[in-house]
């Protein structure tokens, strides 16, 4: 594996309640290279927490803390607000769960595309305009000239968060990270929609984390997994290997999902007793 | 005598025709399931049987009793809705025991007291639950009060509308296992949208699969199990949501 694009150690995401205050990611570590890494977990496990901490999107009363956070060398937690702006979208970017909250709805798509470049690089307006209709092309939107000039609710989901994908990587960043991309999109669309970005983040060399509460979309679309619960991870191993997990909850979480071969009278249920001592 | 039948309907929103033609029958007492993507009309026919969806021409009957166009106290008696989004379809300022006593208190029926401990253990709920909100509630736990809801009256026929596509799947799990105990102790009878595939498998007994309106395809559950479908835009929803047609 290369140098690692992005090093986390301990990193720790805390909100203040009535009773103190409440860790919800508690003492995460990883590295990452130029690879696809998927972070799974129900709701409340910390999963999106993590992916917002990493680009300091944790807004106050919420205080994030961490050993080490380093992208490509650089200590992210000490980075000026005025430096952090330059990195994020330019070289770390995050595509979020729902287009139809995501997008500006009084922008043409073409011209919140351009934004985003704008945002990072000073092009003159010819050759924005042709990155832009080059970047909505490589995410196979046909006749990019007409959709440039469509606003986000004369398009569908689908179409919406290709939109986004291109946004997000028409400042070519090294790192993407990507909460919950398609769980907004119908089944048929989500294949097309990973698939795209699975190809885009292997031609241009990126790293890519994937958080999703689905295990078997992550499997595919992963290099290596790190399953949390309750703000830890409690197993990584490699995709493949996934079926052979260890870990009770992993175990739970697999058997937990309906297959398409089904066979089962009853689905098993997770015992929460089994791994947690509280 | 089937618990639905549809015949030849026609669903309109305004000037937009949404759904046409469709025509089926489901038995008592089976489990069928709409499928296909969204914008397909598949929860817009749920919404015309239960009468939601007024725009409509065609023949809709339920349990032998032609449908009118609008919800009706007899109709609620027969059949009952669970919604998609346990969070908006439960009332933030009323009690779980205040939600499940309307439905009694509405139809005036007696010993409401002892029907909602009833139910409430039926459902899986411990009976603390009983006087909290909505926002004291976890996703899985409002979703099983909306289905305590709708079994108040005690319906043969529920309708369910993706009830666990807004939750984890170690939740999804604990709710199918839920509708499907019930089904076999109450002798229901199930309409179920849902665009997932395995969980048809799991729950229901056949499928119609719908596309731009039109239902394009009637299969057994078990056509899931070898991907045996004969119309191409079924063969490849099943294939974009993880089949494989030669196991």
């Amino acid at each position: 594996m290369s140098a690692p694009l992005l090093s986390v150690e301990d990193l720790r995401v805390s909100f203040p309640t009535p009773a103190g205050r409440v860790e919800v990611v508690r003492g995460l570590s990883f590295d990452l290279g130029r690879e696809r890494l998927g972070i799974v977990g129900e709701s409340g496990s910390g999963k999106s927490m993590t992916g917002r901490a990493i680009l300091r999107l944790v807004r106050a009363p919420g205080q994030v803390t961490a050993k080490r956070m380093e992208f490509e060398g650089i200590e992210i937690q000490s980075l000026s607000e005025r430096r952090m702006h330059d990195l994020r979208g330019a070289r770390i970017s995050m595509i979020m769960q729902d287009p139809k909250f995501s997008l500006n709805p009084v922008m043409t798509v073409g011209r919140q595309i351009a934004e985003a470049l704008q945002a990072h690089e000073r092009p003159g307006r010819r050759a924005t305009r042709a990155r832009v209709l080059e970047m909505l092309d490589a995410v196979r939107i046909n006749e990019p000239e007409r959709v440039a000039k469509m606003y986000p609710h004369e398009i569908s989901g689908g179409m919406g968060q290709r939109v986004m994908i291109a946004m997000m990587l028409i400042p070519r960043p090294s790192l993407l990270i990507a909460d919950e991309p398609t769980s907004a999109l119908d089944v048929s669309v989500q294949a097309q929609v990973l698939d795209l970005i699975d190809e885009l983040v292997r031609d241009h060399g990126m790293g890519l984390i994937l958080i999703s509460h689905d295990l078997n979309l992550v499997s595919r679309y992963c290099d290596r997994i790190m399953v949390m619960n309750a703000g830890r991870v409690v197993e990584s191993c490699a995709a493949a290997d996934l079926h052979r997990a260890q870990h009770p909850y992993t175990r739970g979480l697999l058997a937990a999902v309906p297959r398409m071969h089904e066979t089962r009278g009853t689905l098993p249920v997770l015992d929460r007793s089994d791994w947690s001592g509280t | 005598m089937s618990a639905i039948s549809l015949q030849g309907l026609d669903i309109s929103y305004g000037s937009a025709k949404v759904v046409e033609g469709v025509s089926f029958d489901v038995a008592e007492g089976e489990s069928f399931a709409l499928v296909g993507e969204s914008g397909s009309g598949k929860s817009t026919v749920l919404k015309a049987i239960a009468g939601l969806a007024p725009g409509w021409t065609g023949e809709i009957s339920v349990l032998g009793q032609p449908r009118g166009h609008r919800p009706g106290r007899g109709f609620a008696r027969r059949c009952q809705m669970v919604f998609q989004d346990p969070y908006g379809s439960l009332h933030p300022r009323k009690t779980v025991d205040t939600v499940l006593s309307e439905p009694l208190q509405v139809h005036g029926l007696g010993s409401r007291d002892a029907r909602v401990e009833e139910m409430l253990r039926a459902v899986g709920l411990d009976r603390r639950f009983r006087f909290r909100y909505p926002h004291q509630l976890s996703g899985g736990q409002r979703q099983r009060v909306a289905i305590a809801r709708a079994l108040m009256l005690e319906p043969k026929v529920m309708l369910l509308d993706e009830p666990t596509s807004a939750l984890d799947v170690s939740v999804q799990a604990e709710i199918l296992n839920l509708l499907k105990r019930l089904r076999a102790e109450q002798g229901l009878t199930y309409l179920m949208v849902t665009h997932n595939l395995p969980v048809v498998g799991f729950m229901c007994d056949r499928m119609a699969v719908m596309n731009r309106g039109r239902v394009v395809e009637i299969a057994p559950a078990t056509a899931l199990h070898d991907g045996s479908f004969a119309d191409p835009y079924s063969r490849a929803l099943y294939a974009a949501s993880g089949g494989t047609a030669h196991d």
